[in-house]
């Protein structure tokens, strides 16, 4: 790892121990992220961390990002929710296929954190199915109405626009719709397992009136081009953040294991214990290597880096979510308590199996690839 | 130019299958809309080239030739 990397984790480290560790159980338990604290992800740069610094963001590269998200993985998986739609999922897919105005009218805004975004493209019929979406659009003159209802939008509550996925006919297309227009209508979700204060909302459009400017990527192309660069980029942040959930189970195990005493012994030397702490390590380090070695391919837009984000993504959540169960298990009663994290972890794992492609859809995606190119899987 | 596509979409849709120049790779179901995000940033990567939305019509990308014009075309001084 570089010294810069090293150097920028040590600050990603601090902040979250100062801005956001302190506070994540009661972020959890109240469901809901505070304005102070985005205003600091925002005078951090976090919020534009990847965006060109034209546009008002840092300019760092995937594998400075993959660290970021990492830690606030490791924090709070929530907070580390807001960058993956508001970053991942809409400010970079505006900035990979927005128009020149697009980009500058909605990045600099983003990248300032003066507009938060969310993705809205989940539906009650329509979750790994996505295709089969049923928010409809129409372009009369100038501008497009939209009518539709998404479900499970990521700080739905909270967003000040929306990257809304509606079709016309067999034509999917993407846009970008001010929480402001009217038609448009949020209703908050509570009760969700994991990453609970994600401020989930659906998202209805009653014949919700935008200017045809706001329309993202070409017209028809919203699932070829959009949908998959946005799932794409998110899945990457996905992978990151699992790792970080991984390894704060495997950290707050090992502090446990040489604390605590059963049968006259401390945990750590139980042959039992020690199996789960060595299993925790190596498929944590195996994330670890798919998930930097993701981000390098992505800094050199490497056409693999693509599956190679599915492919950590996948073992990433799986490994988050073993290295969660283990970590409930070693602390045992504690471990389901509110009063340690492990129990929020264990919650949170099992979020990531499911968003940005489940673990089922990502199986499918890499044995296809491999079935088919099975070569350039091992270059 | 041509022979370095080729390369790349019969590694990726595997190279017993029989791919012609004119062969829709879409419509006889030889890749997904997943490869198709790969394909664009092959284009980019191995040619200099930046895709922008005026590109992205499904024809460019269907065929070896059409892939060939497009990149040809992406080349030329603007």
């Amino acid at each position: 790892m570089q010294t810069s990397t090293i150097a920028d984790r040590r600050a990603f480290a601090a902040f979250t121990s100062e801005h956001i560790k302190p506070y994540v159980e009661v972020y959890d338990r109240e469901e809901h992220l505070p304005e102070e604290l985005l205003r600091n992800l925002a005078a951090q740069g976090y919020l534009g961390a990847t965006l060109p610094e034209q546009y008002g963001g840092q300019g760092w590269d995937q594998s400075t990002y993959a660290v970021l998200l990492e830690e606030m993985g490791k924090a709070c998986s929530s907070c580390r929710s807001l960058l993956t739609v508001h970053l991942s999922l809409v400010a970079e897919t505006i900035l990979r296929w927005g128009t020149k105005e697009q980009k500058a009218y909605w990045l600099p805004a983003l990248a300032r954190g003066e507009k938060v975004a969310a993705f809205c493209l989940t539906e009650a019929g329509a979750g790994s199915d996505a295709k089969s979406l049923q928010a409809s659009y129409r372009k009369v003159g100038n501008q497009y109405f939209i009518t539709g209802h998404k479900r499970w939008t990521t700080f739905g509550q909270r967003a000040d626009v929306y990257l809304f996925f509606a079709r016309e006919g067999d034509k999917i297309s993407a846009f970008l719709v001010e929480r402001d227009r009217p038609g448009l209508s949020v209703q908050p979700i509570k009760g969700i397992l994991g990453t609970r204060a994600t401020m989930l909302g659906e998202v209805r459009l009653d014949n919700c009136a935008i200017p045809a400017t706001h329309l993202l990527g070409k017209e028809g192309l919203g699932f070829f081009q959009i949908v998959q660069t946005a799932l794409d980029n998110g899945r990457f942040s996905v992978a990151l953040g699992s790792l970080g959930i991984a390894r704060a189970c495997l950290e707050d195990s090992v502090a446990y294991v040489k604390s605590r005493q059963q049968f006259g012994q401390y945990l750590k030397a139980f042959q039992l214990i020690k199996q789960k702490i060595a299993n925790m390590i190596t498929d944590i380090k195996a994330a670890e290597l798919l998930c930097y070695n993701a981000a390098r391919m992505r800094d050199e837009k490497h056409p693999e880096a693509v599956i190679q984000t599915s492919i950590a993504k996948y073992h990433a959540s799986r490994t988050a979510f073993q290295a969660a169960t283990e970590a409930v298990q070693i602390h045992g009663a504690l471990g389901c308590h509110q009063e340690l994290p492990i129990q929020r972890y264990f919650r949170d794992a099992k979020i990531m199996e499911i968003i940005e492609g489940s673990s089922e859809i990502q199986q499918v995606l890499i044995a296809d690839y491999g079935i088919t190119a099975l070569g350039t899987l091992f270059e | 130019m041509k022979d370095k596509i080729k390369t790349f979409l019969q590694e990726r849709i595997g190279k017993e299958v029989p791919l012609a120049d004119d062969d829709n790779i879409f419509e006889l179901g030889l890749v997904n809309s997943l490869f198709a995000l790969q394909l664009v940033m092959f284009l980019e990567n191995n040619f200099s080239i930046e895709m922008d939305n005026d590109d992205l019509d499904i024809k460019n990308f269907s065929t070896l030739n059409n892939l060939e014009s497009l990149v040809l075309r992406k080349l030329q001084p603007q």
